[in-house]
């Protein structure tokens, strides 16, 4: 017979402690609050945005651990011990846009600006990862962040403006990133 | 959503025993969190294993196993070079799922586990009398509403009046083609299940039961055996737009040739039965046959003629006979 090791008990309301943008937060919540509610709504991290509230349109954009992820899918007790970059973590400390900011701005690449803090923060991480290397690239890899106002054309010249500047890493994540499934005929 | 108790399992055992007193494993909970928002599931707990030790992936020392762990992100598993190497079709498929941001959290463990699309199936509505309208999976013995209503997405194989839903996941059509075998822990101790038998067929499992995974059940990970026909992988995927789109259909097919004669042949089709659909008598009849297309095309149209589309959907077939066939050649190297 084996004596039944004791399991934790599960919380309904956790304690949360995470490095929001460089600063130490704690925040007891209920358990089923997600990471974009908790920014909005408890943080006043107002940034980032919630469109759909289901990951299909990107706005909700964050970089945990330095990856991007939607923050509308991610539990916020799931955060403890880790690191979340928002939009509002981007710029330096003087106020100086990031090299992408900037680009968005300078390549007009937004009109309403509803799904730009999630462009933004992804474009930071695409570009990142190495899949920033054409427009069709980008465009692949920038495909879960919706605009509705359709400023596709001039995200992926901004994007393409910022990864020249940043600098694209050596040999992409992923080596072999077809530009399109053919279709097949029908 | 309604609140519930959240806790890390340290172990898979700790979570197994979680899941025995009704807590739901969390993963990527890029499925759950929308389960639950939307009232299609209600947990009174969870037992978040996404810090177990499950997302390594390697080529066994022999060279002829690939294992893949179930908590190894579709980000991951796509650009993992062993799988792009010796399972291709998985490694594409994985990367045309989702977003990039959703490949981020989204495990192949919780993958195969994703529910349909129907979007009746995923109304919003907390609890089973506040659904807007029939749907077997929801409500059982409900009906369905997807017979009568607009939906383009029915199954072609496999269907029964009571639900005509599909499997939509890209990643299971792979590791069906691929023969890859889920390796899961229950109470009882550790088990083998091979993907192409791991979800059931409305015939199999009637509208509410989708996979042979018994309830409690974690995946630890998969193993693919590696031969040529893995190594010679490719998967297509067909949608109404080049990226971030569920699959209308889509094919995975392992081959092997030499010569311009197919040595062997596995095909899953996906996205048409809510399990991947193999062609086990194609693949027999075209092990031999000449890699061309117009052979491979008859025997895709021939195994396409017993497809039972809904009314308005017989273009899905043809549809699924020449992506079949597409992803033959793609895999033999003929077209891109
Ligand atoms: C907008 C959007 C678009 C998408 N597009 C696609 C697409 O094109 N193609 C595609 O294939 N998928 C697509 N998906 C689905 C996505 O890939 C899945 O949601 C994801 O893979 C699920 O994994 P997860 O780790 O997030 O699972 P979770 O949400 O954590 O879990 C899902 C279920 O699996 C169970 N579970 C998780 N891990 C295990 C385990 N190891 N053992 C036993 N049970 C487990 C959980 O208890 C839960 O019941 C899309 C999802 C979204 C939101
Ligand atoms: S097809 Fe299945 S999931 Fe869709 S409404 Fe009918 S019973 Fe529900
Ligand atoms: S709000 Fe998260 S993806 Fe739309
Ligand atoms: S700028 Fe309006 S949604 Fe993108």
């Amino acid at each position: 017979m084996t004596t039944r090791p004791h399991d934790h008990p599960g919380e309904a309301m956790p304690a949360t402690r995470f490095v929001l943008n460089g600063t130490d937060r704690a925040v007891t919540h209920e358990a089923r609050v997600t990471l974009l509610d908790l920014l909005r709504e408890r943080l006043g991290a107002t940034g980032t945005k919630k469109g759909c509230a289901e990951g299909a349109c990107g706005a909700c954009t964050v970089l945990l651990d330095g990856e991007r992820v939607n923050a509308c899918m991610v539990l916020a007790a799931a955060v403890h011990g880790r690191e979340v970059t928002t939009v509002e973590g981007l710029a330096a400390a003087d106020g100086t846009l990031h090299a992408v900011q900037r680009a968005f701005v300078e390549q007009d690449a937004l009109q309403c600006g509803y799904c730009t803090p999630g462009q933004v923060v992804s474009a930071v991480a695409c570009i990142r990862e190495g899949h920033a290397g054409s427009e069709v690239e980008i465009a692949e890899w920038m495909s879960g962040n919706l605009c509705r106002c359709a400023a596709y054309p001039q995200i992926v010249a901004a994007v393409q403006q910022a990864a020249a500047e940043l600098g694209t890493p050596q040999g992409g994540a992923s080596g072999a990133v077809q530009s399109t499934a053919p279709a097949a005929r029908a | 959503m309604e609140n519930f108790t959240y806790a890390r399992a340290d172990s898979p055992e700790a979570a197994i025993r979680a899941a025995a007193d009704g807590a739901v494993f969390a993963a990527g909970t890029t499925e759950l969190v929308n389960w639950m928002r939307l009232g299609i599931v209600a947990p009174p707990a969870l037992t978040d294993i996404s810090g177990l030790d499950l997302a390594a992936i390697a080529l066994a020392d022999d060279g002829a196993t690939l294992t893949v762990g179930a908590l190894a992100t579709l980000n991951a598993v796509g650009t993992a070079p062993p799988v792009r190497t010796h399972a291709p079709a998985l490694a594409e498929a994985a990367l045309k799922a989702a977003s990039p941001q959703l490949r981020n959290r989204a495990t192949l463990g919780g993958n195969v586990l994703q529910r349909t699309r129907c979007p009746y199936f995923r109304a919003e509505a907390a609890g089973e009398g506040r659904m807007p309208w029939p749907c077997n999976k929801r409500v059982a013995g409900s009906g369905c509403v997807a017979r009568e209503a607009p939906f383009d997405r029915a199954a072609l194989f496999g269907w029964t009046d009571d639900c005509v839903a599909t499997q939509p996941s890209d990643p299971v059509v792979a590791l069906a083609a691929l023969d890859a075998v889920a390796r899961v822990q229950g109470p009882d101790g550790i088990r083998e299940v091979a993907m192409r038998d791991f979800h059931l067929d409305q015939q199999e499992g009637g509208a509410a039961t989708e996979t042979r995974l018994a309830p409690g059940e974690m995946i630890l990970g998969y193993r693919i055996p590696v031969d040529a026909a893995a190594r010679g992988s490719a998967y297509l995927k067909v949608r109404e737009r080049e990226s971030y789109e569920y699959a209308m259909v889509s094919a995975a097919v392992c081959l092997d040739h030499a010569d311009g004669t197919i040595r062997a042949l596995r095909i899953a089709l996906g996205s048409v039965a809510q399990k991947p659909w193999r062609l086990p008598q194609t693949e027999a009849a075209l092990a031999g046959a000449a890699l061309d297309e117009e052979t491979v095309q008859a025997a895709m149209d021939a195994a396409l003629r017993d497809a039972r589309p809904l009314p308005g959907q017989g273009w899905k077939p043809r549809l699924a006979a020449n992506a079949a066939t597409r992803a033959v050649m793609m895999a033999g190297g003929i077209v891109r």
